[in-house]
């Protein structure tokens, strides 16, 4: 049952986002009946699974919200603004609920009280309960031990007084049509007591006049048991409806079957007839009517196999294609292989080409043939972890509903691109830099309505969330129509915490990078939405940290847009190969601005170490890449080197000063600290078609080390002179 | 030993199918909705099909109707999961085909209970 339980979880998180999906879709006014019909089903699902759990609180809730959804898909009810903004607190209620309940606690009931009082208004008609959805919640024990179902051919015995009961049993063609079966019910009704049947037969037409399809036989039975009438009705259960049925027990007669008429036909919403005939007759009418829509819905080829449909743009429907669940474990191992396989192909190629293999060109035509197939199958992989970042827009939105609702504006989130895909890791590590700049746009960004009224723009605000792929990399921005950034106040702020001088001159782009700066906020008062010192530094190093930069842009009175540039996947890495006093080493191309033939008049001393280039009349710090890793104790001559410009996260540039430039080319990522330990200024290493290692540097750490060395005046790897 | 088609759209209901009916001996197979029911009922011969009504592509009403349309399958009997104080939903399933119900959250004993008075 524990796994079950955890089905139950995981299913409900996909259930949550399907209403999420659907909810917002209805609020931005789609009237479509499938994506009604899916919200309701979410819900609907996790009622069910509650209920065999016996999550009462949750239950209670969903039921509530449930009947409310079924009122809006039966047409009862029209969704209204105002009906959207309850459901969607209903829906934060709910996955409240399916939390607190995976963690097996309850939630103060107190602190959803005002959304369960609106929901719960929307189910009543004329201020009334519809009495069929009066929920008579019992404990279900779910007793999974093994039950003893052996079929028993003797009777129970009860030690009860026997009771006599005469049946009447007429099926209808009905109670065949639909797969019943008198022997069956007649084997039921024995186990609760000896029994006689007489079967009637006078019916049965000559053979040629039978209708296969016909009812014939009537049936009278007479059971001794000592099971009172309800459980001998309860063997009738299914076929009361397709049968003319009769129960008397001692002599007295059970609910006729003219009774059993008027209540149907009181349910059917027809008059009271008092024929057992007319009962199936209007059940056919309303069998009628009843069919005719259903087959309407029915797709033409129902024995079709699942088809894979483009995801609707109407329906709010998950994209209908087949899946298999994979445990992430075997994916990460397959991703691993892959790896190595790309770096054993590229092995191969080398020795073949040394060894001089190579003069036959089919061989290297094999080998060309051998690198693309490589290629395909890594991305083919790597494809696996992709995955949509529309769950991850997704939570943004309930965000952006709590900082609306804390900070007393309206704001609407925009999503773009939600089908775009990104490395699952990659996902993962965005949703808190995500968060807190989408709670940034709520709560500094967007104005309070008043505001915006006396600006001329709406009251409600928008935040707009976008992905999509460019050349290779994700690009996500957030942008939101608020007030833009207020560059005085920035400004000012900057120079009383110290961080520029009180006359620096800054361009309108360096202010508002100012807010990437480490201990930065503006916030007054430290609200508990942000500005507790998660700062937008912590937002930038943690974007970095994924391989990817962040900047900012922003025109007063208009709004601010964050522009984050991400890789596609964590594994591999775009580089550039080169040669350090006979080592090779890759610098990541994100960092890479140009790359220069320095000449020695570029090169210029800056006090005892160091050394400054000059490029286009900037000069910008020189960091011998040799000495600084301790490759060597003496400088490198500037003619006899490459420079590569770098720019930092921060947006400084620095020349790297390198032996040569080997080529670009895409390296598998290979953990140093898993496999040996942290070395300040690498990142992580690969392996060389030559089988060597080759490390991949962290230009960041790299540069700061370097500054470090330069301000206490000693090199941390070399020997110092 | 018969078989048992469960269908329905939560992976959990169909868990706590299999759960409770392979315990009681039977063989299980599973759909997620009615398309994929009707799809599963090509490739094999249940005895009894489960079916829940609420599902996306086509709901429990139509796989009933489409089983019943079948000359094949017409007189394979059909329970549909329906929630206890649903009437109208139990009225709307006969007259689709159904031949019974079971009453959802479920007990194992109810449920084996009601394949019995159904199956041969």
């Amino acid at each position: 049952m524990a796994a079950i339980r955890q089905t139950f979880f995981q299913e409900c998180e996909e259930q949550l986002s399907e209403m999420e999906i659907g909810l917002l879709a209805m609020d931005e006014g789609s009237t479509d009946s499938e994506t009604v019909n899916a919200v309701f089903r979410a819900v609907h699902s996790i009622k069910g699974g509650a209920g065999a759990f016996k999550l009462s609180q949750l239950v209670q809730f969903a039921h509530t919200f449930e009947t409310a959804l079924d009122f809006v898909r039966s047409g009862k009810l029209n969704p209204t603004p105002e009906m959207m903004k309850i459901m969607l607190r209903a829906a934060d209620v709910l996955a409240d609920l399916v939390e607190a309940s995976r963690e097996g606690r309850e939630i103060n009931e107190a602190s959803y009280e005002t959304v369960a009082v609106d929901i719960k208004s929307l189910t009543l008609i004329n201020g009334e309960e519809e009495v069929e959805e009066a929920i008579d919640f019992q404990p279900t024990v779910i007793d999974f031990g093994l039950p003893d179902i052996s079929v028993e051919a003797a009777p129970e015995q009860t030690a009860e007084a026997s009771r006599e009961y005469r049946i009447a049993f007429t099926p209808r063609p009905e109670l065949y049509a639909n797969a019943n079966e008198t022997a069956l019910v007649l084997r039921e009704l024995n186990r609760l007591g000896a029994m006689e049947a007489a079967c009637d037969a006078s019916a049965l037409p000559e053979l040629e006049n039978v209708d296969p399809n016909g009812a014939y036989f009537s049936w009278s039975i007479r059971l001794s048991s000592g099971h009172d009438i309800a459980d001998v009705r309860e063997v009738f259960e299914f076929v009361e409806g397709e049968a003319d049925l009769s129960i008397e027990s001692d002599g007295q007669p059970e609910v006729s079957n003219a009774d059993i008429a008027a209540l149907l036909a009181m349910a059917l919403g027809s008059a009271p007839a008092s024929e057992p005939a007319t009962v199936s007759e209007s059940l056919a009418t309303a069998r009628e009517t009843e069919i005719a829509p259903a087959v309407a819905n029915m797709t033409p080829a129902p024995v079709a196999a699942v088809e894979t449909a483009k995801p609707d743009a109407k329906t709010a429907a998950v994209p209908s294609q087949t899946t298999i669940r994979v445990e992430f474990d075997r994916v990460d191992r397959l991703i691993n292989l892959v790896g190595e396989l790309v770096i054993n192909q590229a092995m191969l190629s080398q020795r073949v080409i040394e060894a001089n293999f190579a003069g036959s060109s089919s061989v290297i035509i094999g080998l060309e043939e051998l690198e693309q197939l490589t290629r395909e199958i890594q991305e083919s992989v790597m494809a696996i972890r992709a995955q949509p970042v529309k769950p991850l827009f997704q939570r943004m939105s309930r965000i952006v509903r709590e900082v609306a609702d804390a900070t007393g504006k309206e704001v609407r989130l925009k999503t773009d691109g939600e089908a775009t895909e990104i490395d699952k890791t990659v996902v993962e590590r965005l949703a808190e830099p995500l968060t807190h700049m989408i709670r940034n746009a709520v709560d500094h960004g967007v104005e309070s309505p008043e505001e915006r009224l006396a600006a001329g723009k709406p009251a409600e605000g928008m935040v707009r969330l976008s992905a999509a792929h460019r050349s290779g990399r994700i690009v996500i921005e957030i942008s939101d129509d608020g007030a833009g950034i207020d560059r005085p106040k920035v400004r000012a702020s900057a120079i009383k915490k110290g961080l520029i001088a009180a006359d620096a001159q800054l361009s309108d782009s360096e202010i508002d990078n100012l807010l990437f700066l480490p201990g930065f906020s503006t916030a007054s008062t430290i609200s508990n939405i942000s500005g507790r010192g998660v700062g937008m530094d912590v937002v930038k190093r943690s974007i970095q940290a994924l391989g990817g930069r962040i900047s900012i842009s922003s025109r007063p009175g208009q709004g601010s847009t964050f522009s984050m540039s991400l890789p596609l996947t964590l594994a591999v890495l775009d580089g550039m190969a080169v040669s350090v006093a006979g080592q090779t080493l890759v610098v990541p191309l994100t960092a890479i601005v140009e790359t220069l033939k320095p000449k020695k008049a570029d090169i210029h001393a800056l006090g005892a170490e160091g050394r400054v280039m000059s490029i286009r009349n900037t000069f910008v710090p020189l960091i011998d890449v040799g000495m600084q890793l301790g490759f060597r104790d003496t400088a490198t001559q500037p003619e006899s080197s490459v420079a590569i410009l770098v720019e930092t996260g921060d947006g400084a540039r620095n020349a790297l000063l390198v032996d040569s430039i080997q080529d670009q080319r895409q390296v598998v990522i290979k953990s140093l600290e898993a496999n040996y330990g942290t070395v300040e200024g690498i990142a992580a290493a690969t392996i060389l078609g030559d089988g060597r290692v080759a490390l991949i540097l962290d230009v960041d750490a790299l540069v700061t080390s370097s500054f470090e060395d330069s301000v206490s005046g000693e090199l941390r790897y070399g020997t110092g002179g | 030993m018969q078989t048992i088609l469960t269908v329905d759209d939560s992976r959990t209901m169909r868990d706590m199918l299999r759960m409770a009916l392979a315990e009681a001996g039977f063989n299980v197979l599973q759909a997620v909705d009615g398309v994929d029911g009707l799809d599963v009922l090509q490739r094999s011969s249940p005895d009894v099909i489960v079916t829940d009504i609420n599902m996306p592509k086509m709901d429990g009403f139509g796989l009933i109707e489409a089983v019943r349309k079948d000359n094949r399958y017409r007189k394979v009997p059909i329970l549909v999961l329906t929630t206890e104080s649903d009437a109208a939903k139990k009225q709307r399933a006969k007259e689709a085909g159904a031949t019974g119900w079971i009453v959802k959250p479920f007990e194992p004993t109810k449920l084996v209970a009601a394949i019995r008075r159904v199956a041969a």
